[in-house]
């Protein structure tokens, strides 16, 4: 945040020791087999988060990235690149880091109907797996290129999205909300008697072939063998830098502000002309736009759909990241992402009980710090700009 | 003498309350005409009406030669009136600057592809409307314009209000529409903010300006006419003093026999 008098730009160290400390701690905590060992580094981890805060440490990081987030956004796409080097023989832990980027896309699209034009939707993994579908019946019927399956993933689920327009723009909240959880149930339903797409069984979904490079090798340079996953990683990289770019510039534009004044006041919105209809349904094209291509690669990553994939409990898991990542700030998706998706994967112990957990979580974040773990600063429309 | 703003016979009912009944205002263009009454009397309503956010039963308004009877409140704001409102609706977590925007919209570029792609020229309306929400909002309180980008929700009343009618005022509306500026503020408040509203006029000399107040120095001080309505309906209009020496006009407000 901007402070009054104060001209010169925040420091890039602290954001950059931050990056540092992060990646040495996830891939710690990717590495840990041991159940013990990683319980102690969890608490580890949050002791070290409430102790930095205790001794104000916190301030100058998140000052240094309001202030260079354009650089530390390339720093972190280097420490993603360290940790995804790092475990390049692990399939299990690309996957689960793949996982994670895709979440993260998944809730900035959401975090575009929500965050800003306040439209709530828990339909959010149906439209993932719309998505995740398309690339299903595209790579197996047709030899249409990969990547323009992706972009035919996010467009359908924007297409099947705009069947809601209408339910969505005459309610309100909780009612807007009841429709979206109508159409999971339903999506769910017509997907599991749907012979032509596997039914209750689902379908295979042939991997990614990039102008002739199949995901499904393993990748040799030199002597150095990497996972197959490796190239979903950079895939998913270069899709999730690419939302969260839009993401960030939708919101630090006039746009994003129409979004902000209707979700706080559609009265006093209208009275200063703003198309409350026309933004709204902006907002969730884009948002669902967003989650669909999501939810197409994640299809050829996994390599198999089912409509259990896709219920109303994964949608509810893309909302409680939202909430506990800070409702508006791309950054605290990605954290709470790692946080949601990454613990009950090491804890093997808890899960079972991973919907509990969820729901602890969401609750102590309600209570503790209603605006999540990290709260959405002031707009700024140019980081670093002053007057 | 030709009326901006033209009521007839305007008429609003809520269930059995006649809101406003069959008033005839005419707001002739670069006056301040007070709109005063007791609590109940319609004069928030005739806002609400006028801005489109209630429809009229009956009769009709029209607005610079235009009828905007049946307009919608974005037609209305286009159409060149702004408001501010009675109890404030500031957007509270967004900045100062955030908020004064929210009132420029019809002169900000609001095309997808601009907004995304297009930042350098981006950049260059952003710049050219902080200075003028900035020159704007130095007539009012020349300290607030320092704090820009700070959250409105950490300010106190008077500022508020300050920003409120700034957020109305950017866009240069013809005609604004004051809905009880004092309320909530000191006698002192009141007072400096009234300056500020006169001194903005300086800046704007077209503008025309309905202003909503219980506060009859304020009325006195800063209209050029007055109509006061009662149940709806307009029981006396004219200069302040001629307006206030009305028999009926006290009974309504004091209750004298």
């Amino acid at each position: 945040m901007a402070q009054a008098g104060q001209t010169s730009r925040a420091s890039l160290l602290p954001g950059i020791a931050a990056l540092v400390l992060a990646t040495g701690y996830l891939i710690a905590l990717l590495a840990v087999e041991k159940q013990p060992l990683i319980i102690g580094l969890l608490a580890f981890g949050i002791a070290a988060v409430l102790a930095a805060n205790w001794f104000g440490w916190l301030d100058p990081v998140s000052r240094s990235f309001a202030d260079r987030e354009d650089r530390l956004g390339c720093f972190a796409i280097l420490a993603a690149f360290v940790v995804a080097v790092f475990f390049r023989e692990d399939h299990f832990v690309l996957l689960l880091f793949v996982t994670v980027l895709l979440y993260v896309v998944a809730t900035l699209g959401l975090n575009i109907q929500f965050g800003y034009a306040g439209v709530l939707n828990f339909a959010g993994a149906s439209f993932f797996g719309i998505g995740a579908y398309t690339s299903a019946v595209l790579n197996t019927y047709t030899a249409i290129p990969h990547l323009l399956v992706l972009l035919i993933g996010g467009l359908l689920a924007a297409l099947i999205g705009s069947l809601l327009l209408l339910p969505v723009l005459r309610t309100r909240g909780h009612y807007a909300a009841l429709v979206t959880i109508a159409f999971a149930l339903l999506l769910k339903t017509f997907l599991e008697v749907n012979d032509v797409l596997g039914g209750p069984q689902g379908m295979q979904v042939k991997p990614m072939n990039l102008f002739g490079w199949s995901f499904n090798d393993n990748i040799h340079i030199g002597s150095v063998e990497l996972s197959f996953y490796f190239s979903y990683f950079v895939v998913s990289m270069v899709l999730l830098v690419g939302a969260f770019i839009l993401v960030r510039r939708l919101e630090r534009s006039w746009i994003g502000l129409n979004l902000d004044a209707l979700r706080l006041d559609e009265t006093a919105a209208s009275c200063f002309g703003l198309d409350i209809a026309r933004w709204k349904i902006t907002a969730f094209l884009i948002g669902n736009f967003l989650i669909g291509i999501a939810g197409a690669l994640f299809g050829m990553v996994g390599s198999f759909v089912a409509p259990n994939n896709y219920t109303f409990a994964d949608s509810l898991i893309l909302v409680s990241i939202l909430l506990l990542g800070g409702i508006g700030n791309p950054w605290g998706l990605v954290v709470a992402t790692f946080i949601v998706v990454v613990v009950p994967e090491k804890l093997q112990t808890i899960q079972e009980y991973r919907f509990l957990l969820y729901s602890v979580l969401v609750i102590a974040v309600l209570l503790f710090r209603p605006e999540g773990l990290l709260p959405r600063p002031v707009r700024s429309y140019f980081p670093g700009w002053r007057p | 003498m030709t009326a901006l703003l033209q009521a007839r016979g305007l008429t609003r009912k809520f269930g059995g309350v006649v809101a406003l009944d069959r008033l005839d205002l005419d707001v002739v263009a670069g006056e301040i005409l007070g709109l005063i009454g007791p609590n109940g009397s319609g004069k928030t309503t005739f806002f609400n009406v006028v801005t489109g956010i209630y429809g009229a039963h009956e009769g009709h308004i029209s607005f610079d030669g235009a009828d905007i009877t049946k307009a919608s409140s974005r037609a209305v704001y286009h159409a060149g009136i702004s408001r501010t409102f009675q109890r404030s609706r500031l957007s509270l977590p967004l900045s100062i600057f955030d908020n004064i925007m929210i009132g420029n919209h019809k002169r900000l570029n609001q095309g997808l592809w601009f907004n995304l792609m297009r930042r350098g020229d981006f950049k260059r309306e952003f710049e050219a409307n902080y200075r003028a929400a900035r020159a704007l909002v130095e007539v009012f309180e020349p300290q607030l314009a320092e704090r820009l980008f700070e959250p409105v929700a950490g300010l106190p009343m008077i500022d508020r209000r300050r920003i409120e009618i700034c957020r109305a005022l950017i866009s240069q509306p013809k005609l604004l529409l004051l809905d009880e500026p004092s309320a909530g503020m000191t006698h002192d408040e009141t007072k400096e903010l009234m300056d500020d509203i006169l001194q903005v006029r300086e800046f704007n000399k077209g503008l025309t300006i309905i202003i909503v107040e219980h506060e009859m120095g304020v009325i006195e001080r800063i209209t050029d006419r007055c109509a006061v309505l009662n149940f709806g309906r307009k029981i006396a209009e004219g200069p302040y003093r001629q307006v206030a020496a009305d028999r009926q006009v006290q009974e309504a407000y004091l209750g004298v026999a």
